[in-house]
């Protein structure tokens, strides 16, 4: 059973009065438990079982400007007693910091909105091996997938925050996360891809058989590959890829990036960065969203964002630390973006692959080739050959390169949002970049 | 020595009837224990940013049977909670008809000491060292804008305790100390980065003021970005210099040939073994032995002593690195390869120091033989896609090779290769070996560990470079 806020609770005001005892000034807590169980599967027979159960406490003293902090999965009285002793010993030592403190308490969370995050079915191993039978069963069917891999898992968390100016809350969250790989092999090649479902609520999961489907059918899509020159070509990103590069934009307007002056979107407030019919929102209080919070990690109230307006930056991620550093409010993003998403284009799927006569889609990158100080992106591609609206070949073995600063003004977008994740973005064009191959 | 039972209500008569009782119709299983100190201490933007200190403390109880393995954890170390756990493995495999294999090997060999490298390093002369990399190079350049400095460093304590009593323990320790500098000139800016570290404690490291040596790396490669042109399109060759560049082998075919990919016939090497996957001379090992290195390990986190594996000798493919499960299913050994990022994770076989050996050529030779290529230095990080067999990795620090001769450095790109046909690619083997800084932590499943890489310079006749410049 997951640990309930009583427990949680007992703990957190423990180490508060404990901290503030030995002589902490302020000091936050978050004290937490999560529990997972996981079914793998293998070519249709049970491959491992998994089950998890973390307890976690981080605490962070402040004594006057000075902090330090500590984290540890031992809730013992006894233990908790040492490591706040060693804290406050430990943040005495430390140098002072103008912009150390607790959020300003007119920021933190008073009136909690119901999310419905938490849904408190519990689904029996058995019934997430039928599950995913059923799934390998229909990713298996066509002889050309080889191997089937699958999973189910069951997470299920609740938390408390509490700190010294009186905030104190905290709630549960699940999540139900199944996913199907496969491998399917021709004479020419051996390829793999793969599909998944997350949701807070175990009804709103995609069905089994949809699940293997559509990875299945993706997987032998990818077979015999072929490698295409290299060449400036329009480049199409399906949403699984497109919602990696508004991470990216999300990493490059946090308050720490900018504050540190390590963004390529630093001083950039107000001024146009995207394509003008290009909108950006972050929602916290999308009803069971996946990035949905009640508050951020710090307790402070999240409200909905709109990042970028017809191609204007309009706001960074705040947090107060670096809130503090730059002369901006906390806009309750301690914790990043939540829901964050492109707002739809105008046009179907369908008519953003017939702009031009020639484009490469792209359903899967990799490497790690994004430095957000410059902007510059170049990492490895797989995809397709599209002509004149057509699916032609599948591509691999290349790489797709340009910057941020370029990419971003050049972004065509289809109306095809859906909320798979908590960032999405629907499939975008983006004309200029480089491909390199043979 | 840890002992894990002294502020439970569970002695080792108890730990060990329950062990024994849940293994009893299993492959095999085991009881990890771990308790893991760290601390991470950052200096950034002229400040001390953050000082933690964590304690982390847990079991991980696993049964398997067949292919299947069942496994549970916790942070509560009881016998309430270490019942619950042997109840859902024992109703995981409650048709298991396995017989245990008590066999493990032993080692007297120990890699590295039993230090606690937190607790001999004072706070104050942690801070004094990050302070003076701060000013140190802020003096130096005053096209410094930022720096960013750190100190991370853990005792990790295990003890495994198998079916019948067994009980093998370890301790180990691992730091790391970290510069990251970006310069701005003339409205560019680029940064560097550069560490060191490994299993001995931060002074042996930081001995006759090597950080700053530490500073004047990341310096130099920040500097050379900020001249950086933009780097070259399409397939072209490739010379990478000794040391760190060694994470292309790492990508390239080091997890194409670990066990688990290969039992499952997913990896692209499952059929090659015994035959030609790189050109003559080109040998490589993978080895959890080397004295005090990062990716080196005196038991893996199943018990069994680390070795030396050939992977790939003078070209031939020879063997795979395995853990204990995939071992018994592939009827062979364990390399001692069984690692866990922690508690929480289920034994995996994975890379420790993965090394290509020496050859005859010089860097030089190389250099002079490419008409039209690039030269990288230095890496960020890599990819493999295992099945298909593609590969990444992103340069840090590169140079554009023409006629013979080193041009100017060009911005960071990503090289893309096809990684069983890319050691036949390889023209020239140097003689300059060379180990990584001790850095390097290699992802799998969700799964972090720490590995080492190492390699001479070598030449590549032909690879994917992902500039923007055609």
């Amino acid at each position: 059973m997951i640990k309930g806020q009583e427990y949680l609770k007992s703990k957190a005001s423990f180490c508060l009065d404990l901290a503030k005892k030995l002589g902490a000034t302020d000091v936050s807590v978050t004290v937490g438990n999560s529990i997972s169980e996981t079914v793998n599967f293998r070519n249709k027979a049970l491959d491992e079982s998994n089950r998890s159960d973390s307890l976690a406490i981080s605490i962070q003293t402040f004594v006057g400007k000075k902090k330090s902090s500590i984290s540890s999965s031992n809730l013992l009285d006894e233990n908790l007693k040492t490591l706040i002793e060693k804290c406050i010993e430990t943040t005495k030592i430390t140098p002072e910091d103008k912009f150390n403190s607790l959020p300003d308490q007119d920021l933190l969370a008073k009136e909690i909105k119901e999310l419905d995050l938490y849904d408190e079915t519990h689904l029996d191993n058995d019934k997430k091996i039928d599950y995913l039978r059923e799934l390998e069963d229909t990713a298996s069917k066509d002889e050309k997938i080889i191997n089937t891999e699958s999973s189910f898992s069951e997470n299920r968390g609740n938390f408390i925050l509490a700190n010294t100016d009186g905030f104190c809350n905290g709630y549960k969250s699940s999540s139900f996360t199944a996913s199907c790989v496969t491998v399917a092999k021709d004479e020419n090649s051996m390829e793999r891809d793969y599909e998944f479902t997350s949701r807070c609520h175990l009804n709103d999961i995609i069905k089994p058989k949809n699940l293997g489907n559509i990875a299945a059918e993706q997987t032998i899509k990818k077979l015999s590959p072929k490698k295409i020159g290299s060449d400036k070509i329009s480049l199409i990103f399906d949403k699984r890829i497109a919602k990696g590069l508004l991470s990216s934009f999300a990493s490059a307007i946090s308050s720490s990036a900018i504050a540190r002056g390590t963004s390529f979107l630093k001083d950039k407030i107000d001024q146009q960065i995207f394509s003008d019919t290009i909108n950006i929102f972050d929602k916290p209080d999308l009803v069971k969203g996946l990035g949905s919070q009640y508050f951020d990690s710090e307790g402070v109230k999240s409200e909905t964002l709109k990042l970028v307006e017809k191609g204007f930056l309009k706001e960074y991620l705040v947090d107060t630390y670096n809130g503090r550093k730059l002369e901006l409010k906390s806009n309750g993003r301690s914790g990043g973006s939540t829901n964050l998403y492109l707002e739809n284009g105008k046009m179907s799927f369908d008519e953003l692959l017939k702009i031009n006569s020639k484009n490469l889609y792209i359903t899967e990158t990799i490497g790690h080739g994004t430095n957000l100080v410059t902007g510059d992106y170049s990492v490895g591609a797989t995809g397709f050959l599209i002509e004149n609206g057509e699916f032609k070949h599948p591509v691999n073995e290349i790489t797709i390169a340009g910057n941020f600063n370029d990419m971003f003004k050049n972004i065509t977008l289809a109306n095809d949002l859906e909320f798979k994740y908590s960032v999405n973005s629907p499939t975008i064009m983006i004309e200029g970049m480089t491909v390199a191959g043979k | 020595m840890n002992n894990f039972l002294d502020k439970s209500d569970l002695n080792r008569k108890d730990v060990d009837e329950i062990v024994s009782d849940t293994l009893k119709n299993c492959d095999d299983g085991e009881l990890y224990l771990e308790d893991t100190k760290s601390e991470s201490i950052l200096l950034d933007d002229n400040k001390i940013k953050s000082s933690n200190y964590s304690s982390d403390l847990g079991f991980g109880f696993r049964a398997i049977s067949n292919e299947v393995v069942a496994y549970s954890h916790s942070n509560e170390i009881s016998k309430e909670s270490l019942k619950n756990s042997s109840q859902n493995l024992k109703s995981t495999l409650k048709s298991s008809k396995g017989t245990y294999n008590h066999e493990i090997p032993k080692t007297n060999n120990k890699f590295y000491e039993d230090i606690n490298p937190i607790e001999q390093k004072s706070l104050d002369s942690k801070l004094e060292v990050l302070n003076k990399v701060n000013d140190y190079l802020r003096k130096k350049d005053s096209s410094v804008k930022q720096v960013t400095a750190s100190f991370s460093g853990e005792q990790k304590s295990i003890e495994i305790i198998r079916s019948g009593g067994e009980a093998l323990t370890d301790v180990r320790p691992l730091i790391r100390f970290n510069v990251s500098v970006m310069l701005e000139k003339n409205g560019r800016k680029e940064t560097g980065v550069y560490g060191i570290g490994g299993r001995q404690s931060y002074d042996e490291y930081l001995k006759n003021d090597n950080w700053k040596n530490v500073c004047e790396e990341a310096l130099r490669i920040a500097s050379v970005n900020l001249d950086s042109k933009p780097a070259p399109a399409g397939e072209m060759k490739v010379v990478l210099g000794p040391g760190w560049p060694a994470i292309l082998i790492h990508e390239a075919i080091g997890h194409g040939l670990e066990g688990d990919f290969n039992r499952k016939k997913t990896s692209a090497f499952h059929n090659l073994m015994g035959q030609k996957v790189a050109s003559e001379g080109v040998t490589i090992v993978d080895d959890g032995t080397i004295g005090k290195r990062r990716g080196s390990l005196t038991i893996d986190d199943e018990g069994t002593p680390t070795e030396k594996t050939v992977l790939i000798e003078n070209g031939i493919l020879k063997n795979f690195m395995q853990d204990r499960l995939n071992a018994r299913l592939m009827n062979t050994k364990s390399t001692g390869s069984g690692r866990r990022e922690n508690y929480k994770h289920i034994v995996l076989p994975r890379m420790r120091n993965t090394m290509m050996m020496n050859g005859q050529h010089t860097q030089d030779e190389m250099i002079k033989s490419v008409n039209r290529g690039i030269f990288a230095v230095s890496f960020g990080g890599g990819q493999v896609d295992i099945t298909s067999g593609k590969f990444v990795f992103n340069c840090t620090e590169a140079y554009e090779i023409n006629n013979g001769k080193i041009g100017s450095p060009i911005k960071g790109a990503t090289l893309i290769g096809d990684g069983p046909s890319i050691l036949k690619e390889v023209s020239m083997v140097g003689n300059d070996m060379m180990m990584d800084p001790g850095i390097g932590t290699c992802g799998k499943a969700g799964q972090g560990v720490p590995v080492g890489v190492a390699q001479p310079s070598i030449l590549i006749d032909k690879m994917t470079v992902g500039g923007t410049k055609l």
